[in-house]
C-alpha cells in the first residue's frame, strides 16, 4: 500500500514463506496419517492459518492504517460462513425424525 | 440560488448535457450524470418488454381456459417478465440511474471513484440486455425466472443456457456498480460530510451495494452451474445422477432473497428524501433510518430458504428460516414508524413527488404485512405458489420500489433535465398510477387465498375465479396508462418544459445547489459541509415565502 | 468510522503526472484503488465460495464416493502445485518491494519470476488434466469410474455418478482458478511491460499493489482447494 515499510520486510517475507512451505509439507504428510474425523479439522486448520499469514503480511492487512479493510474481511467471511452453515444445517437435520 | 422563483437564463449556462455533443461523446462518456442517462433509457426499454409480457400474461388471465396463448407459451411469458422486469428493469433502476446521478452529487464529489468501470457497468448490462433479447426472440425460456431445476437442466426445451448467461453478465453490471458506491462514498466525501451527516439516500444505497456485492457472486456462480449441467449433463443437481435440486435452490435464494432488498432499500432512500423535504422537517430518528438499512441489508442474507419451505427442507431448518424471516421485518417498520413521525407535525405538500411517497408507505406496509403471514409455516403451506404470493411481492416491487423510483424521477428531474414537468399531469398520473395498481393486485390476495395457483395459463377448473382476473387486468390497464404517461410528459419537458431554477422544491442536499442541470464536474468550487443534514427549519427561515412550484 | 478522505481546498503539491482529475491527492487515490480491489476480492471469495458450499454438501453427503475420487487424483502434484503458488506470492511481494525502495531490478526480476511460477503452475495442471482425460474421469459421455474401492473398505466400490459429482466439482473449481491463474498472467504481463517503460517508482507503484492483492488471492483459493480435493481420505 503507501505504506514506507518497516524496517526490514524481507525477513518477515521470508518467514512467511518459509511457514508457508512448511504448513504444506505438514498437511501433505498428516493426510496420510489416520486421524479419524480430525484430518480435516487439522488441514483446515492449517489452510486458514496459511491463509490469514498470506493475507495479513503478504497483502499487508496487518499494516492497513484502518479499520475499514479488516471489516471488509471479516464482513465477507461472515457471510460466506452464513451460506455455508446454513446451507449444511438443512442437510444435517434432514434425517432428524 | 434556492429560491422558488423561475429564473428564465437568457443564454444557456453549459452543463452535463450540453457540453459536448455527438453519439461518441456519449457512448464513451465517463460523466456519472451521462451514465445515469444512458441506464435511464436502457432500462426503460426493458420496462417496457416485462410489461408488454404483463400484458399478454393479464390477456390470457381473462378466460378461464388457455385460449389466447398455448400452454408451453404461457411459460414463457411469465418466465421473461419475470427475468427482464428482476434483472433488466428493477434491480439497475434506482441505484443506476438516480443513484448514479445523485451519489457523487450528494456527498460533494466531482464523479464516481471509478468512472471508467462505472462505464464498463453499462455496457456489461447492455450486452446482457442484448444477449436476452436474442434469447427471447429466438424461443425464448420457460423454466420461471427461478430456473428451478432438474427442469431448466434436464428437461427444458427452451434457451435455458443464453438466459443464464445473460444474467450472468448482467449481474456483474450490479456488482461493479456496488462496488463504485461503496469506494465512493469512504473515499470522495467532501470535506465536512461526515457520515452522520450523509442523505439517508446515500445510506440506502451504501446498503444496496453491500448486498450487490455480496450476493450476485453466488447467482454467478450457480448459473454457471446450471449452464454446464446442461451443457454435459453432470449431474450436480440432478436426482437421477444422485445431485439435489434443493442445493440449486439453496444457491440460487442466497442471492434472489438479498436481490429484493437491492430493489427496494434505494426505493426506501427516495421516500426518505422526498417526505423530508415535502413535510419540511428533519427526518425523525436519522441514525434508526440509517442503521435500519444497514441492519435490512444483513438479515436479508439470513432468510433465503423462506422461499423453499415446501421444497423439502428439514423442519428444523424451515423453523429457523422462519424465525429470521419475522426478524428481518422489523428494521423495515422502523423505517415506516420514522417517516410517519417526520409526517407528524409536518408542513406537508401534496405535490407529486409525495403522492408517490405516500402511495409508497401505504402499499409496501401492506406487502410487508403479508411477507409476515407467508414467514408463518402454517400459513405458508396453504399460499405458497398461489397468487397471494404474487400479490405480495407485487406490493413490495411495484407499489413500493416502482414508486419509489416514479416519486425519485419526479423530485429529481428538474435537475437532472433542467426543466420542470408538468404538476397537474404528474399528481393525475400519481393518481391513477396508485388505483390501477390497487385494482391490479388487491384482487390476486382474494385469488391467491381462495387456492387459484400461479404460473396457470388455465384455471377452467375453477371458473369462479374469472371476477377477479377480469378486476385484474382492468386495473392493469389503468396501470399501463398511469405509466405512459410520465414517459410522455418528461419527454414533452425536455423541449417545452419551463426551465428549472437550481432548486425549485427549496430542497435540502448538496444537489441543490448546483445549478439545473449540473455541470460536468458538479461543482464550481468543492464544498465544505457545516451543516446537519435536513436542514428544512434553515431553509425555510432564510427564505419566507413559501415553496411555489410552478408547473 | 475514520477512514482517509481527503480535507483541504489547496494543495500546493504540484500535480502528479497520475493523479486522476476526480482525486484531489494522490493518497486519497491510492487508498480508493486499494478498496475498490479488496471489495472486488470480497466478490470473488462469494463466487467462489457457492463452489465451496455445493462441494462441502456433497462430500458430506457421499464421503465415502468422494474419497475413492479424490484418491484417483495425484497429492503430489496438488502438493508441488501449492508449493510453486507460494514462492510465486514471494515473488510478488519482492517485486512490490522494489518498486518501494526503487530497486528496479529487483521489482523487474521478481514479476518475470512470479510469472514462471504463475506458468509452471498452469503446466502441472494440465498434466493432471491429461492425466484425468486419459482415466476416462472428465464428466461427460465417456465418463468411467467402475470397481474403484471406497478407501478403508476393500470391499465396496464407489458409486460412479457420485464420483462423477466429485469429478464435475474438481473441474469447474480447478479450472475456474486456472482461469484466474490465467488472466493474472496477463495481469502481471502488463504491469511487467509498464515497470520496464519506468512507470512505477517509490511514489506510485499502485498498479503494482493491486495487482499483487489479486494473485495472492488466487494463491489462497488454491491454499484451501488443495487439502479440500486432494486430501479427503489418504489413510486407508
Amino acid at each position: 500500500m503507501s505504506e514506507h515499510s518497516k524496517s526490514s520486510p524481507l525477513k518477515t517475507y521470508l518467514a512467511v514463506w518459509g511457514s508457508l512451505l512448511l504448513g504444506t509439507f505438514i498437511t501433505y504428510k498428516v493426510a496420510f496419517i489416520d486421524l479419524g474425523r480430525f484430518n480435516a479439522a487439522v488441514a483446515l486448520t492449517i489452510a486458514t492459518i496459511k491463509a490469514l499469514i498470506v493475507a495479513l503480511f503478504f497483502m499487508h492487512l496487518r499494516h492497513a492504517h484502518e479499520k475499514l479493510l479488516k471489516l471488509v474481511v471479516i464482513s465477507t467471511i461472515f457471510f460466506l460462513f452464513i451460506l455455508l452453515v446454513l446451507s449444511m444445517a438443512d442437510y444435517g437435520t434432514r434425517t432428524w425424525s | 440560488m434556492s429560491m422558488a422563483t423561475t429564473t428564465v437564463q437568457p443564454v444557456e449556462r453549459e452543463n452535463y448535457l450540453n457540453k459536448e455533443y455527438g453519439v461518441g461523446s456519449w457512448l464513451l462518456t465517463t460523466d456519472h450524470k451521462r451514465i445515469a442517462l444512458l441506464y435511464l433509457i436502457s432500462i426503460t426499454f426493458f420496462f417496457f418488454i416485462g410489461g408488454f409480457f404483463a400484458l399478454l400474461i393479464r390477456l390470457e388471465l381473462l378466460t378461464p381456459a388457455s385460449d389466447l396463448v398455448q400452454p408451453d407459451t404461457y411459460n414463457k411469458l411469465f418466465t421473461m417478465h419475470g427475468q427482464v422486469m428482476v434483472f433488466f428493469f428493477l434491480i439497475p433502476s434506482i441505484p443506476a440511474v438516480l443513484g448514479n446521478f445523485l451519489v457523487p452529487l450528494m456527498i460533494g464529489a466531482k464523479d464516481l471513484a471509478f468512472p471508467r468501470v462505472n462505464l464498463l457497468s453499462w455496457y456489461l448490462y447492455i450486452i446482457g440486455g442484448v444477449m436476452m433479447l436474442h434469447c427471447m426472440l429466438t424461443g425464448g425460456v420457460d423454466t420461471g425466472w427461478t430456473f428451478y431445476t432438474p427442469f431448466s437442466t434436464a428437461f427444458s426445451n427452451t434457451k435455458v443456457i443464453e438466459a443464464g448467461l445473460a444474467i450472468f453478465v448482467a449481474g456483474f453490471s450490479s456488482i461493479l456498480t456496488g462496488l463504485n458506491f461503496v469506494v465512493t462514498i469512504h473515499r470522495m466525501r467532501a470535506p465536512g460530510m461526515t457520515w452522520s451527516r450523509l442523505p439517508l439516500f446515500i445510506w440506502a444505497h451504501y446498503a444496496t451495494s453491500i448486498i450487490q456485492i455480496l450476493g450476485t457472486p453466488v447467482i454467478a456462480i450457480t448459473l454457471v452451474l446450471v449452464v454446464a449441467e446442461r451443457a454435459l449433463h453432470l449431474g450436480i443437481f440432478d436426482p437421477k445422477l444422485g445431485g439435489d435440486p434443493l442445493l440449486f435452490q439453496h444457491l440460487f435464494w442466497f442471492y434472489s432473497h438479498p436481490a429484493v432488498y437491492i430493489m427496494i432499500l434505494p426505493s426506501m432512500g427516495v421516500v426518505t428524501e422526498i417526505i423530508a423535504c415535502f413535510a419540511r422537517k428533519r427526518i425523525f430518528g436519522y441514525s434508526f433510518i440509517a442503521l435500519s438499512s444497514i441492519a435490512i441489508a444483513v438479515f436479508g442474507f439470513l432468510v433465503w430458504a423462506h422461499h423453499m419451505f415446501v421444497a423439502g427442507i428439514s423442519v428444523y431448518a424451515a423453523l429457523v428460516f422462519s424465525l429470521l424471516s419475522y426478524a428481518v421485518a422489523v428494521p423495515s417498520a422502523v423505517k415506516v414508524f420514522n417517516w410517519t413521525a417526520t409526517l407528524y407535525k409536518g408542513s406537508i405538500h401534496y405535490d407529486a413527488p409525495m403522492l408517490y411517497a405516500f402511495g409508497f408507505i401505504g402499499l409496501f406496509t401492506m406487502g410487508g404485512l403479508t411477507g409476515l403471514f407467508l414467514a408463518a409455516l402454517g400459513i405458508d403451506v396453504h399460499v405458497t405458489d398461489t397468487y397471494f404470493v404474487i400479490a405480495h411481492f407485487h406490493y413490495i416491487m411495484v407499489g413500493g420500489a416502482l414508486m419509489g423510483y416514479l416519486g425519485g424521477m419526479h423530485f429529481w428531474w428538474p435537475k437532472i433535465s433542467g426543466k420542470l414537468y408538468p404538476e397537474g399531469w404528474a399528481r393525475l398520473a400519481a393518481l391513477i398510477v396508485f388505483i390501477g395498481f390497487n385494482l391490479t393486485f388487491f384482487p390476486q390476495f382474494v385469488l391467491g387465498y381462495l387456492g387459484m395457483p400461479r404460473r396457470y395459463a388455465d384455471y377452467s377448473h375453477m371458473p369462479e375465479f374469472q371476477v377477479l382476473n377480469v378486476l385484474s387486468t382492468a386495473g392493469a390497464t389503468v396501470l399501463g396508462v398511469g405509466y405512459l404517461l410520465p414517459m410522455l410528459y418528461f419527454l414533452w419537458s425536455m423541449r417545452y418544459g419551463k426551465p428549472a431554477p437550481d432548486n425549485p422544491w427549496n430542497a435540502a442536499g448538496l444537489e441543490w445547489m448546483t445549478s439545473s442541470p449540473p455541470t460536468t464536474f458538479n461543482f464550481e468550487k468543492e464544498p465544505i459541509v457545516t451543516w446537519e443534514a435536513y436542514n428544512y427549519d434553515e431553509l425555510d427561515r432564510a427564505h419566507k415565502e413559501e415553496v411555489k412550484v410552478v408547473g | 468510522m475514520s477512514d482517509s478522505t481527503v480535507v483541504g481546498l489547496h494543495h500546493e503539491e504540484q500535480h502528479h503526472p497520475e493523479l486522476l482529475h476526480h482525486f484531489a491527492e494522490p493518497q486519497q487515490q491510492r487508498d480508493a484503488a486499494s478498496l475498490g480491489m479488496w471489495i472486488f476480492l470480497a466478490t470473488e471469495v462469494m463466487f467462489f465460495g457457492g463452489l465451496f458450499c455445493a462441494y462441502l454438501i456433497y462430500r458430506r453427503l457421499y464421503f465415502g464416493d468422494f474419497g475413492a475420487a479424490s484418491s484417483s487424483i495425484k497429492a503430489g502434484l496438488g502438493a508441488a502445485n501449492t508449493a510453486v503458488l507460494i514462492c510465486s506470492s514471494l515473488t510478488v511481494v519482492l517485486a512490490i518491494w522494489g518498486a518501494q525502495i526503487g530497486r528496479r531490478s529487483l521489482m523487474i526480476g521478481s514479476l518475470v519470476l512470479t510469472m514462471l511460477f504463475g506458468l509452471t503452475f498452469l503446466g502441472i495442471k494440465g498434466v493432471e488434466y491429461k492425466e484425468k482425460f486419459d482415466e476416462h474421469h472428465v464428466p461427460g459421455a465417456s465418463f468411467s469410474f467402475d470397481h474403484v474401492p471406497i478407501p478403508g473398505h476393500p470391499d465396496q466400490y464407489a458409486n460412479p455418478r457420485h464420483a462423477q459429482i466429485f469429478f464435475s466439482l474438481y473441474f469447474i473449481m480447478t479450472g475456474l482458478h486456472a482461469l484466474h491463474m490465467i488472466i493474472g498472467l496477463g495481469l502481471f504481463a502488463w504491469l511487467l511491460f509498464m515497470a520496464r517503460k519506468g512507470r512505477f517508482t517509490p511514489e506510485y507503484y499502485t498498479p503494482l499493489d493491486v495487482g499483487g492483492l489479486y494473485w495472492h488471492f488466487v494463491d489462497i483459493v488454491w491454499i484451501y482447494l488443495f487439502p479440500l480435493l486432494y486430501l479427503i481420505d489418504r489413510h486407508p
